[in-house]
């Protein structure tokens, strides 16, 4: 979004003045769904973590909205037993009183047009009486079914206008849509209430440090661009490894599957970010645009059923643990096909990446948890060793390791002490501090206060959503109508027809 | 992991870290700057285990010094500890003794990590000028604590505003940061022409005065001082045709904000410890070009109330000697003169 430079600067502000913290100006947030698991376990505590940064504004308000026959109080007990269990920074009692003083609960149904002013009449109120000054964000923490209804209310109710000075704002989670149409259904229905700028759709992976650390160690070294390209780069593995089962997620899990649930979205962001050009600056449209530049050069292999693959954990033992199959868990039919593991080829079409194939493989119930980058590069052009000598020797790689690990790793060879001349494959790390109090925020720290401060770049906006789509729509049209996943065991690293895809191209899957 | 070397050199020093890293199995290093902690035996203990908290956010090589007494035989005693609280650096405790007391840096020179920030931290008694200061002269950044001076507070203040070289900077200064933070948001919310404005805080406070200086110098206008029992600083008020903006923080944790036609509200305003000020002190290594704005406004406001001058660089330490020794990538910092023009008035008090 532009924003509209004040025609007096604050003149405490200073661009000089890099202490001094970004805070959101006077606004308050409204939470849809607000019993739900994401706004107990990441949104409210993330709020409270931010308030302990002293990064919300003086008289910051946040509303929930629920079908619960609650009071103020009984919703601010709700926050309190989320925050203790959730929070990362420590519990301090007089951020908790700040905060606790601009609560409001709206009890109603989405279909509930007495709820709806009410919520407006609350809003109001706060404006009023905190000084949240007209500004308001709308958090649809529910399933997305209900996101048209939740829409159509606010634009009905009002709420949905901005007024001359201030800003209205809403918040998606994934999934936007399971398809491109549904998705462009969707965004018709939202884009029909707010304009582009004010929809916000979260994929907290953008808002890891590494994810921008990524842009920073791409754009800001000399070291790396010059071989960021098909001359140098061999293939790239993008992997994105879930050592749970779905859990108490089954109604939202089948139907969906991994392609949908994490590919579409964060493994395509990432690719995005890693193969994407220098963007002119580093503004919200300038990255969309080179973004988008990627994902519409995006081309599928020709044979999906070799360079496609997917799996479903059956009963295993993982990491010590006895544990369920897919198809034995909690709701799900017995005759499920929803993948719990995807891998896909891409390619993308462009002179930096002629002929250098991107994977992109995610699962749930695999050997650990973990995600990363792996850039592999060519093997040397000559070797003047003995064969005998660098038997040992891989590829080159350069590794953004994303969760839960955060850095960076480069493999490459060096001689074993001692030997005559033998030469193997190490790693160098490095890691960037740990958790301390202030440095790692949350992802949806930093994604709610990006949404509160109106700055997008983190954001996939709905033309990267429908690239996503049409990506993908096909790879899972053909799985559709070609049979079920293949099983695998729970606690390793997928299924077999996975290793087969890349053994075609005469690579293997990095063990991450 | 911990190893004691007694009458020892830099360069067993430096062999032991290397032996030790080894030994702990990790010899990689992932250290990002050298944290040099001037100390005594009275505070080395409380400054070591914040150097290492903040290790875990900036991982580093820290180096605490002790200078003792100057007489006696020359000895150098080493303690190194690796992989200590959960920091993923390594440290040396330095005891110096006889006449290498007064040649700390030849020591330190040695054990910098290569091609990497340096950073001087007096956690207690800084010198009058850090960047005279030998081992000061090692560092691109030198981070004191006003407050700890033993001598009075208000005019320890003004000389180290005074000796001001780009690189330094003073505790009291990061503790303003949220305040800062939330008069700048103030004015976000409630953005009136300010006419004036008071700052109130316990008589002797560097922070208040810096505040005060800050104000003065963004905002161009008189900012009053007065004095109240604290703790820190209590409130602080600015006026506009309105009525006032005003942050009262009477207990030293809970504010109350209050602008014209709103409720009052209250904010959480704590005061910080000391690891989490130094890691923001360490998350910029550049010179704070606020900062120097509002020394020059604490030099203004100090030379507008007929405050003599003090003398300059007492310390009188051969700063020369380092800059010799040292390679070409330590230089000594150009100083800065601190334009002296009386504007304003009052502010200290
Ligand atoms: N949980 C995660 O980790 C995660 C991760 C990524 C994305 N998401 C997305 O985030 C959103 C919320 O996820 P969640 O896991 O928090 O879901 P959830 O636990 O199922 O919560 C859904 C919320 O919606 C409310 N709700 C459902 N139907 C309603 C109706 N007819 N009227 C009023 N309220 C209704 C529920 O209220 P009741 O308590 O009254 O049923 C609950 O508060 C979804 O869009 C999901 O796809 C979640």
């Amino acid at each position: 979004m532009i924003q509209v430079p004040q025609a007096d600067p604050n003149p405490l502000r200073d661009p000089q003045d890099r202490r001094l913290p970004r805070i959101a100006g006077p606004c308050g947030l409204v939470i849809f769904g607000v019993t739900g698991d994401l706004s107990r376990k990441k949104l409210m505590p993330a709020v409270y973590d931010l308030a302990n940064r002293g990064l919300l504004p003086p008289g910051f308000s946040l509303v929930g909205f629920a079908r619960r026959d609650w009071a103020d109080q009984d919703f601010e007990q709700i926050v309190h037993d989320a925050i203790r269990e959730h929070s990362r920074t420590g519990f301090r009692e007089e951020v908790w009183r700040q905060l606790a003083k601009g609560f409001r609960f709206v009890p109603g149904d989405f279909a509930d047009d007495v709820a709806f002013s009410q919520l407006r009449d609350t809003i109001e109120e706060l404006d009023r009486e905190r000084g949240t000054a007209g500004n308001h964000a709308f958090y649809l923490s529910i399933p997305p079914r209900f996101f048209p209804d939740v829409v159509a209310q606010l634009k009905e109710h009002g709420l949905a206008d901005e007024h001359i000075g201030s800003w209205r704002r809403v918040v998606v989670e994934k999934p936007f849509g399971h398809d491109l149409k549904s998705a462009q259904e969707l965004n018709a229905i939202v884009s029909e209430v707010f304009p582009p700028e004010a929809v916000f759709r979260i994929d907290h992976y953008l808002g890891k440090e590494t994810v921008q650390n990524i842009l920073a160690l791409r754009f800001a070294n000399q070291l790396f661009e010059p071989i960021w390209n098909a001359n140098y780069v061999d293939h790239v593995q993008i992997t994105m490894a879930e050592d749970i089962g779905i859990g108490g997620r089954a109604g939202y899990y089948d139907g969906i599957g991994a392609a949908r649930d994490v590919i579409q979205n964060h493994l395509l962001q990432l690719m995005a970010l890693v193969a994407m050009e220098e963007p002119t600056s580093f503004d919200a449209y300038s990255l969309r645009i080179e973004k988008q530049k990627i994902l519409r050069s995006v081309e599928l292999p020709s044979r999906l059923d070799l360079h496609t693959a997917r799996g479903q954990y059956v009963d295993g033992w993982a990491g010590g643990e006895k544990v369920k199959g897919f198809l034995q868990e909690e709701d799900i039919p017995k005759d499920s096909r929803t993948e719990t593991y995807a891998a896909i080829k891409l390619g993308i079409d462009t002179r930096r990446w002629a002929g250098v194939p991107f994977y992109l493989r995610h699962g749930k119930r695999l050997g650990r948890r973990v995600t990363e980058v792996a850039v592999v590069f060519k093997k040397a052009p000559h070797l003047p060793f003995t064969e005998t000598a660098t038997e040992e020797l891989g590829q080159n790689a350069l590794v953004i390791r994303v969760q839960p690990d955060e850095g960076v790793t480069v493999r490459f060879g060096s001689k074993v002490p001692g030997t005559a001349m033998e030469i193997r494959d190490v790693n160098m790390d490095f890691a960037y501090g740990g958790a301390f109090v202030e440095s790692s925020p949350e992802a949806y720290e930093r994604l709610i206060l990006d949404v509160l401060l109106g700055d997008p770049p983190l954001f996939p906006q709905h033309e990267e959503v429908e690239l996503s789509w049409q990506i993908l729509d096909p790879i899972i049209a053909y799985w559709g109508n070609h049979g079920h996943p293949e099983p695998y065991p729970a606690g390793t690293w997928g299924p077999k027809s996975a290793s087969d895809m890349l053994a075609r191209d005469g690579r293997v899957w990095r063990r991450p | 992991m911990s190893t004691e070397l007694s009458n020892t050199n830099a360069s067993e020093i430096g062999q032991a870290l290397l032996a030790a890293r080894r030994k702990a199995g990790s010899p990689s290093m992932g250290m990002v700057l050298t944290l040099v902690v001037v100390t005594d035996e009275r505070d080395h203990y409380d400054a070591l285990k914040v150097a290492h908290a903040v290790s875990r956010e900036h991982p580093s090589r820290i180096l605490g010094v002790i200078r003792r007494s100057p007489r006696g035989a020359a000895n150098v005693d080493a303690e190194i500890r690796i992989g200590e609280g959960g920091g993923s650096g390594e440290s040396v405790l330095l005891r110096l003794s006889g006449e290498v007391a007064n040649h700390a840096e030849s020591v330190v020179l040695p054990l910098l990590l290569p091609d990497s920030p340096v950073v001087a931290w007096w956690p207690t008694k800084p010198p009058d000028d850090p960047a005279a200061d030998p081992l000061g002269a090692l560092a691109q950044r030198r981070i004191t604590d006003t407050v700890t001076n033993p001598r009075s507070k208000i005019p320890a203040l003004v000389t180290q505003c005074r000796n001001y070289t780009p690189g330094n900077t003073d505790l009291s200064w990061t503790r303003l940061t949220p305040w800062r933070a939330l008069l700048a948001a103030a004015l976000d919310q409630y953005p009136a022409r300010i006419r004036g404005g008071r700052v109130t805080a316990e008589r002797a406070n560097p922070s208040a005065d810096l505040l005060a200086a800050w104000l003065s110098d963004r905002l161009h206008v008189p900012i009053e001082r007065a004095s109240s029992k604290g703790p820190g600083i209590t409130d602080v008020a600015l006026f506009t045709g309105g009525g006032e903006i005003e942050i009262t923080r009477p207990d030293g944790r809970l504010a109350s904000f209050s602008v014209p036609n709103t409720n009052d509200r209250p904010v959480a305003l704590k005061r910080r410890d000391t690891a989490e000020l130094l890691a923001e002190e360490l998350r910029r290594l550049d010179p704070d070009d606020i900062y120097e704005a509002t020394v020059q406004a604490v030099c203004r406001l100090s030379d507008a109330d007929g405050n003599a001058k003090p003398p300059k660089g007492e310390t009188n330490k051969p700063a020369k000697q380092s800059e010799e020794r040292g390679s070409g990538s330590v230089s000594k910092p150009v100083k800065k003169p601190a334009a002296a023009k009386a504007t304003s008035r009052r502010a200290l008090s």
